[in-house]
């Protein structure tokens, strides 16, 4: 892993090469590019051209006829996707998009203007696929394809997080996130991926999720949970799975079983289940909700999102709810349904509690877990008492996907206020729809990417700063499982003092369970205010 | 590079013009069978562009949503930004066509010391490009005057509008001034915008300086050098109405506005100017996000090869059995 200078030190502008960009050769620095696919992962699977490499090879070791294939799969993609065809048309280049993108910010470097970005490939197909290009070649900003080129495209298609910020501000709606998602997709007809993405696929596909728990293995871990719910209050909770029957079939981010702060969340998750008596049962086979096939191709998104709809009609539940996840829940608001469905076998979801039918879910037959609580909340079911939030002074990150790619922005918002007492927003160019990215989305949250992610995250981190500073913000509330795997080093470097939690995590502090004992702590072991042991009894006035 | 290569290519056409009219006595060629051919060719090309992109399938609703989602009845959604409903995405897509909503949210970043970044009221580019598509219609629309016979009072209306000053004789139209100075703000701010040089290509200049010749033709005909206005109706009338001539004594001045607006009309269709089109089809801004509630059909979604619940149970069957999870074969 490459060494990162410290926050103070980093080096940071926005100055323009000498050179014009078509000349400037892509470099390699560590730190802002992640290690390729293994080819066992690309075994797995069945991607094209699995073999050992490295991104600094000399020799990708690519097939011969290489150029043909990129070129034959961009007329495929051109043909199929209306998107591409005219977002490769039509941008004026007015840069509005420029100083829009986290990475240009973080990194200064103009290739990550999502402009430029878009150019690496518009110049390629302008010089093959336009009448203009054609003929006048450079002149009309056509270039050939060649190996520097590819080498280019892969630098800079994992170095966009697909947050479609860009998007919100193109006058045109040129979605970068869509270009850059054909141009991986491009990239891995010739086995050019990266093994962050392509290790997670392969565990997605074989064992059910992308860190490879296996089914025995699932249980176990989440019943650890349920043993460290019954140390903070007494109460025992009991998860199914795989049980066929039940009403409600949960899928969440596996990152939420496996690591902390997310672990938490999924305590949160299983204490507001047994609270309210959900039927419902957790799947080992669906037991990712994450999709990195979504950062691999259409038809791997396609292949991994399946499992969903596959083991809803297996074990006949009525309907799928669905945990905090940010590109999870973009595929399933923009692409499962069209995808995988239609799910006529499934109900259109209806709250047991309070009667609410979910009608913005009536086809894909699935709910957003903040859809289901805030219902909850409003209708009075939850017995909640926010004090037990007051030791976090809290602030929200819209996900990049929920926030764009749906538009929930309200939902959590208004959990939040139910149970915390202590709610900043940061500044308004910084949320809900213009919302910054974490620095590793769309599979680049790797430890080997560490500086491009901490310059990639630096517009979030600097938000989070002024409300840490204004407000003394201590917590970076997120309903994404990625967020809670990258915010917390993101946090460490820019802004001291600021941990990350899941929005349940928060609920599950405040909820008064049936039986509880009286609790110290929060999930975490942490004192709650008025609990707090000292070391020293003779503090206890300070 | 691109700047000066732009500017010598409208200079040459403008050359082209001149030599050929005045020289060469072309009057014809550029009077009437250059326009005829720039007109098919904008015709045919836009129609060739528009039918070329609506035969490519949207496969995926994806809108980008900049708002608050339709979900639960006590949430207000914005109907506009994140619509959920047709009317809510004509009425998305006519603030895009009509005021540039998506350009309107644009801001300035600025990095400071410590690192602290800062985001700054930047209207400039949305103004612009306001004033000068709306300015560009008026003239248009001004322009009806020459191919219609009698002409008609939406167009007699724009021009007392548009010259509602009264400054000088002939009127000053406040278009035109607004026209030329959105250009000229468009050029210097592509100039000395680092970050947008860098990015800028030929392509970007040349109608630029296209827009820019074809203004300054037009200006000096209508308030500097007098032009035969009878005789270029004749001729105008004479293209629309498929009898066409090309008058003598019309002034050479007139020649090159023509063949730079030819120039425009031929070069549209293969150029980014498409966006005329383009917005339109744009799938991220002109589809409603429902896709919760109406399932989107994909023309080519194809099956897929899966790991199906049998084979991840024949792989695991045996530590599924030995962890008490309920397997479907014992």
């Amino acid at each position: 892993m490459a060494k990162i200078p410290k926050a103070s030190e980093l080096p940071l502008g926005h100055s323009i090469p000498q050179t014009p960009w078509m000349e400037t050769p892509v470099e390699f620095r560590p730190g802002t590019w992640c290690y390729g696919g293994k080819p066992k992962n690309l075994e797995v699977v069945g991607l094209p051209n699995p073999r050992e490499w490295s991104p600094t090879d000399e020799d990708w070791k690519l097939p011969d006829n290489w150029k043909e294939i990129v070129m034959d799969g961009l007329r495929e993609r051109l043909e199929r996707f209306r998107t591409l065809k005219v977002f490769m048309d039509i941008c004026v280049r007015c840069g509005a998009c420029a100083d829009k993108c986290h990475f240009y910010i973080g990194s200064g470097d103009p290739k990550n203007m999502p402009v430029l970005r878009a150019e690496l490939l518009r110049s390629v197909y302008r010089k093959d696929f336009t009448t203009a290009g054609r003929i006048f070649g450079k002149i009309a900003g056509g270039r050939e394809m060649t190996l520097q080129v590819l080498k280019e495209w892969w630098y800079y298609f994992f170095q966009c997080t697909e947050c479609r910020r860009c998007s919100v501000f193109c006058p045109y709606g040129i979605d970068t996130a869509e270009i850059t998602i054909i141009g991986r997709e491009l990239l891995n007809l010739l086995g050019l991926n990266i093994d962050w993405i392509a290790g997670p696929v392969a565990n997605c596909y074989q064992t059910g999720n992308h860190l490879g728990i296996q089914p025995h293995a699932y249980k176990d871990m989440i019943e650890f949970f349920v043993d460290e719910i019954e140390a903070v209050n007494g109460v025992r909770v009991e998860p199914t799975f795989n049980r066929k029957g039940a009403e409600v079939l949960f899928i969440t981010p596996s990152g939420d079983v496996f690591a902390d702060p997310g672990t938490y969340t999924l305590m949160g998750y299983l204490m507001l289940f047994h609270e309210i008596g959900l039927d419902y049962t957790w799947s080992t086979y669906a037991s990712e909700g994450g999709n990195f096939g979504f950062f691999t191709s259409h038809e791997m998104m396609k292949r991994l999102n399946a499992k969903m709809y596959a083991e809803a009609k297996r074990l006949g539940v009525k309907w799928i709810l669905g945990g905090e996840c940010g590109h999870m829940w973009r595929v399933i608001n923009q692409y499962m349904d069209t995808m995988n469905g239609p799910a006529d076998f499934l109900e259109v979801p209806k709250s047991p509690f309070t009667g609410t039918v979910f009608e913005n879910a009536r086809s894909t037959k699935m709910v957003h877990i903040t859809e289901f609580t805030a219902d909850l909340i409003r209708n009075g079911k939850l017995k909640l008492d926010p004090s037990r939030n007051d030791h976090h002074r809290v602030t929200f990150h819209d996900s990049c996907n929920p926030a764009r790619g749906m538009g929930l922005l309200e939902e959590p918002r208004y959990i939040i206020k139910n149970v915390c007492n202590n709610f900043f927003e940061m500044p308004p160019n910084t949320i809900r729809e213009q919302t910054f990215c974490c620095g590793g989305g769309a599979g680049l949250n790797t430890d080997e990417y560490m500086e491009m992610r901490m310059r990639g995250g630096l517009p979030r981190a600097n938000a989070v700063k002024y409300v840490h500073e204004k407000h003394g913000v201590n917590m970076l509330a997120c309903i994404c499982a990625i967020d809670r795997a990258v915010l917390p080093p993101l946090m460490n470097y820019w802004v001291p003092g600021v941990n990350v939690t899941g929005v349940h995590e928060l609920v599950a502090n405040a909820l008064i369970m049936e039986g509880e004992t009286e609790r110290t702590t929060d999930l975490r072991g942490e004192p709650l205010l008025g609990f707090e042991e000292t070391e020293d009894g003779d503090d206890e006035d300070i | 590079m691109g700047i000066q290569f732009s500017l010598m290519a409208v200079v040459a056409l403008v050359l082209v013009a001149f030599l050929g009219v005045q020289v060469a006595g072309l009057n014809y060629v550029f009077g009437v069978i250059v326009p005829y051919i720039a007109i098919f060719t904008f015709i045919a090309g836009f129609i060739y562009r528009v039918i070329g992109w609506a035969r490519s399938p949207v496969p995926f609703r994806i809108p980008t949503t900049a708002g608050q989602q339709h979900s639960l009845p006590w949430i207000k959604p914005n109907k506009f930004d994140n619509p959920s409903t047709k009317w809510g995405v004509f009425v998305r897509m006519a603030l895009e066509i009509l005021v540039f909503r998506s350009l309107f949210r644009n801001t300035k970043m600025e990095l400071h010391e410590g690192p602290k970044i800062t985001y700054h009221w930047e209207k400039w580019l949305w103004l612009a490009a306001l004033v000068f598509h709306w300015s560009f219609l008026v003239i248009l629309v001004r322009h009806l005057r020459f191919f219609t016979e009698p002409v008609p009072g939406l167009v007699h209306t724009t021009e007392r509008v548009d010259a509602f000053l009264q400054l000088g004789l002939p009127g000053l139209y406040l278009t035109d001034l607004l026209f030329l100075a959105a250009v000229t703000y468009l050029f210097i701010r592509r100039v000395i915008i680092p970050q947008l040089r860098y990015i800028s290509l030929p392509a970007d200049y040349f109608p630029l300086f296209l827009f820019l010749a074809i203004g300054i033709t037009g200006v000096l005909m209508r308030y500097f050098t007098k032009v035969d206005l009878l005789k270029i109706k004749e001729l105008a009338i004479g293209l629309v109405t498929f009898h066409p001539t090309a008058p003598d004594g019309i002034g050479v001045l007139f020649y090159l506005h023509l063949f730079l607006v030819s120039t425009l009309l031929f070069y549209f269709p293969f150029s980014k100017l498409m966006h005329l089109g383009g917005v339109f089809l744009s799938p991220t801004r002109n589809l409603p996000n429902d896709s919760r509630m109406v399932r989107h059909v994909n023309p080519w979604n194809y099956p897929v090869k899966t790991h199906t619940y049998e084979e991840y149970e024949d792989h695991f069957r045996e530590k599924m059995i030995e962890a008490g999870l309920p397997v479907e074969k014992e």
